[in-house]
């Protein structure tokens, strides 16, 4: 005899989360209070280092804004982590090299027409070495996107993101051949001189040989353009987003793509645009870092690109604000970790925050939880 | 046709016989391994060993080699990192069966190059590696058939905080350290004790990593505490960005390291003003060096030869002359002649002590805008 099963009664659920989430939420704020806590004794102590460490943090948070705008618009609209965009900024500070040292491209105006007014031919000179970088790093991503993604467009996205690591390490690894980029750090040669002031009673020149007096911080011209060019970038962005009609189709297209497609919207154009102007930040990123810190290998784009990833994911990944959010954070949270812990804690912190927030809010930020699709 | 190809077979394989059997009576080889860091982070450090270790072969070559037999160089890549100099030193003792190792230039990769050479009681010398476990075990016990051809680690650091006082007049120092490198590691605790030994102060003591590129947070502490001299013992690339980054700050307090600045990728501009500990200058006037620079120069289109080059050339010749004296093919007798040899190198006069580290004369020099000044010899 056969037994009917009889409905059974729906089991209770006790949720195992609630009193672990319980139990992480004060463990948080343990943690948050407690670096509250030393941040703030750091201020009153020493308040000029405290900004110092502020305007480090900021430096280097503009930077990652500059790549993190890549990694979130790239997954914004094809949902893919595209693992070799720090490699696309790392070859963006190369290109940027060679036409600097070899080609001296960062004075073409003076080289060309000699009497040139000298300071506003490095201004145009420098326009023009970024802007040589940005299209050669435009035109390798997108040759990245049509050779190694767009196969795998219906593919299960591990594909795309297992290809995408595999990008990474062809760059890094090809890079790293003698012929191409060779594996030693190279000094990079800067296309205009670093001039830093010190403000302390007003804003004064630091001269070489003269130490700046005690409780000045100091500023460098690269900080100033760095926080500009990244300001000037998002504005872009946003105008381009929401006012034109590419900006229109990308957001139809990280909508709903086959809706797009059917409403006439090219979405592999759509994509591809998206790779490019993503590829242009970051390869405007790597010429600004790469005079920032100016030594340069094919290892380069590591640790900034990853630490964008992370910043991309605590502002919320697909975020565009969030993306600029979350990169600031990120620049604090480093500076003020090697200076009042130590630098070799910093990239330890960095990649806790990825840990603490896809626990604690996997969407970030700005980021909205994921809705379904009819 | 058929009868043709047979024939042509039979005068192939009977040439070839006549080359093997030739070779037989050939004098015989001595394969000498030489393990350098040809890729990985400093691979001008590995060809300049490379180069040193070559010219002194071709010239022994030249002479009709060592006890009648030609001397074949073992080239191998061990990229200044543990696995890949483990793997190489296993290439070189087991399949080509060498006796005889010349490398590695990082501490990191030449001590685990050690283990294996030990037990496999193959000679060793490593011709920069200046961290004391090189030649020393774990228990304080000397490896065997183990040597170096530079000073050690706390000789670099003893001489710095020497010169830092006696010279520089320095009464506080700031030490910069890279916590996951040995090199770097040996050089700032042994610097710091001689420092405190002497009289003087650390001010602060920061870490960082190898993959670093921003320091500002470090420069921050520098520029507040005010050292006299700031203590930075680690390779070019790092002092380059250090440095750069310090003069963009303002700082003006000079720094201080040790040989692994000296490299054609140190930035002069950036690194101008500092000071560094090195095996040896090529403008020393001594014939032993000028020489040698002349023999390099010629063999290398020009290129001057650098401590790496020197000391590589150094550890090449200190093994070919302890396998004269010893008179055969055998690691015992070599071991025991390396350790009663007297030798007039080009880097200065060498005797080993009982942990196998040489007792030699050390060389301050200076960098300026114009390039690396020789500045002073410091005696141990």
């Amino acid at each position: 005899m056969q037994s009917v099963s009889k409905p059974q009664k729906p089991p209770v659920i006790v949720s195992p989360n609630s009193f672990l989430a319980w139990i992480g939420k004060i463990f948080l704020l343990v943690i948050g209070l407690f670096a509250v806590y030393i941040l703030a004794i750091n201020l009153f102590d020493k308040p000029y280092l405290f900004a110092q460490n502020v305007i480090n943090g900021i430096q280097l948070g503009f930077v990652y804004a500059l790549i993190a705008l890549g990694y979130t618009m790239v997954y914004g609209i094809v949902k893919l982590i595209n693992f070799a965009h720090g490699d696309v900024f790392m070859v963006s500070a190369f290109v940027s090299f060679f036409a600097v040292e070899r080609f001296a491209l960062h004075q073409w105006p003076q080289r060309l027409f000699p009497g040139f007014n000298p300071s506003l031919s490095t201004v145009i000179g420098t326009v023009t070495t970024i802007l040589l970088s940005m299209v050669i790093c435009v035109l390798l991503a997108i040759t990245i996107e049509r050779v190694a993604y767009k196969p795998l467009r219906e593919a299960p996205r591990i594909a795309a993101l297992i290809t995408a690591i595999g990008v990474s390490f062809f760059l890094e690894y090809f890079g790293l051949l003698n012929f191409v980029f060779s594996a030693r750090y190279i000094p990079y040669q800067r296309p205009f001189e670093v001039v830093t002031w010190y403000i302390k009673d007003g804003i004064h020149l630091v001269e070489s040989g003269v130490t700046p007096p005690d409780g000045a911080i100091t500023i460098s011209n690269i900080l100033i353009i760095i926080i500009f060019a990244t300001i000037l970038v998002q504005i872009f962005l946003q105008y381009l987003v929401r006012r034109t009609k590419i900006g229109i189709a990308m957001r139809a297209t990280s909508f709903d793509k086959p809706t797009a497609r059917l409403m006439g919207i090219q979405v592999d154009k759509v994509i591809s645009f998206t790779f490019a102007i993503g590829a242009s930040f970051a390869a405007l990123g790597g010429v600004l870092y790469a005079i920032a810190y100016p030594s340069i290998r094919t290892l380069m784009g590591v640790y900034p690109g990853l630490k964008a990833f992370v910043a991309a994911v605590l502002g919320g990944i697909g975020s565009i604000p969030g993306a600029f959010v979350g990169a600031l954070i990120m620049g604090q949270a480093e500076a003020m970790t090697s200076g009042y812990i130590s630098t070799p804690m910093r990239d330890a912190i960095a990649f806790s925050i990825l840990i603490l927030v896809l626990l604690i809010k996997p969407t970030g930020i700005f980021g909205e939880p994921e809705k379904e699709k009819a | 046709m058929k009868s043709f190809k047979l024939l042509s077979i039979v005068v192939i394989v009977a040439f070839l016989l006549a080359a093997c059997g030739g070779g037989a009576t050939a004098p015989k080889e001595l394969k000498i391994a030489v393990l350098a860091p040809l890729s990985g982070p400093v691979p001008t450090f590995g060809e300049m060993t490379r180069d040193g270790a070559l010219l002194a072969i071709e010239e022994w070559n030249a002479k009709g080699g060592v006890l009648g037999m030609t001397l074949v160089p073992v080239v191998e890549d061990s990229q200044c990192t543990p696995d890949p100099a483990v793997n190489a030193a296993n290439k070189v003792v087991n399949q080509d069966k060498v006796h005889y190792i010349i490398g590695e230039v990082c501490s990191k990769a030449s001590i685990p190059i050690s283990e294996i050479a030990n037990a496999a009681k193959v000679i060793q010398i490593s011709p920069t590696s200046t961290n004391p476990s090189v030649t020393v075990d774990g228990n304080g016990i000397t490896k065997p058939y183990i040597f170096r051809a530079c000073f050690i680690d706390p000789f670099q650091g003893l001489v710095g905080a020497k010169f830092a006082i006696e010279k520089i007049g320095a009464k506080t120092a700031f030490v910069m350290v890279d916590q996951a490198n040995d090199y770097v590691k040996g050089l700032a605790e042994f610097f710091e004790k001689a420092f405190t030994e002497a009289g003087g102060t650390i001010v602060g003591t920061e870490s960082y990593t190898g993959s670093d590129t921003d320091f500002s947070a470090i420069l921050a502490k520098i520029a507040d505490a005010k050292p006299d001299v700031v203590y930075l013992p680690d390779y070019y690339n790092i002092v380059n960005l250090a440095m750069q980054q310090a003069k963009e700050k303002g700082i003006t307090t000079p720094f201080l390291g040790g040989d692994g600045w000296d490299s054609a990728d140190l930035n002069l501009a950036a690194a101008a003003g500092g000071y560094f500990t090195n095996h040896y200058s090529p403008d020393d006037p001594r014939p032993e060096v000028q020489d040698f620079r002349k023999a390099f120069e010629a063999k290398y289109n020009g290129k001057t030869p650098d401590a790496l080059a020197a000391l590589a050339y150094d550890a090449t010749n200190l093994m070919l002359s302890a396998i004269k004296a010893a008179g055969a093919d055998d690691t015992d007798k070599v071991k025991a002649a390396l350790e009663a040899i007297t030798f007039n190198g080009v880097s200065g006069t060498i005797t080993f002590d009982a942990s196998h580290n040489p007792v030699k004369s050390a060389t301050i020099l200076k960098v300026t805008a114009e390039g690396v000044k020789f500045e002073a010899v410091v005696n141990p």
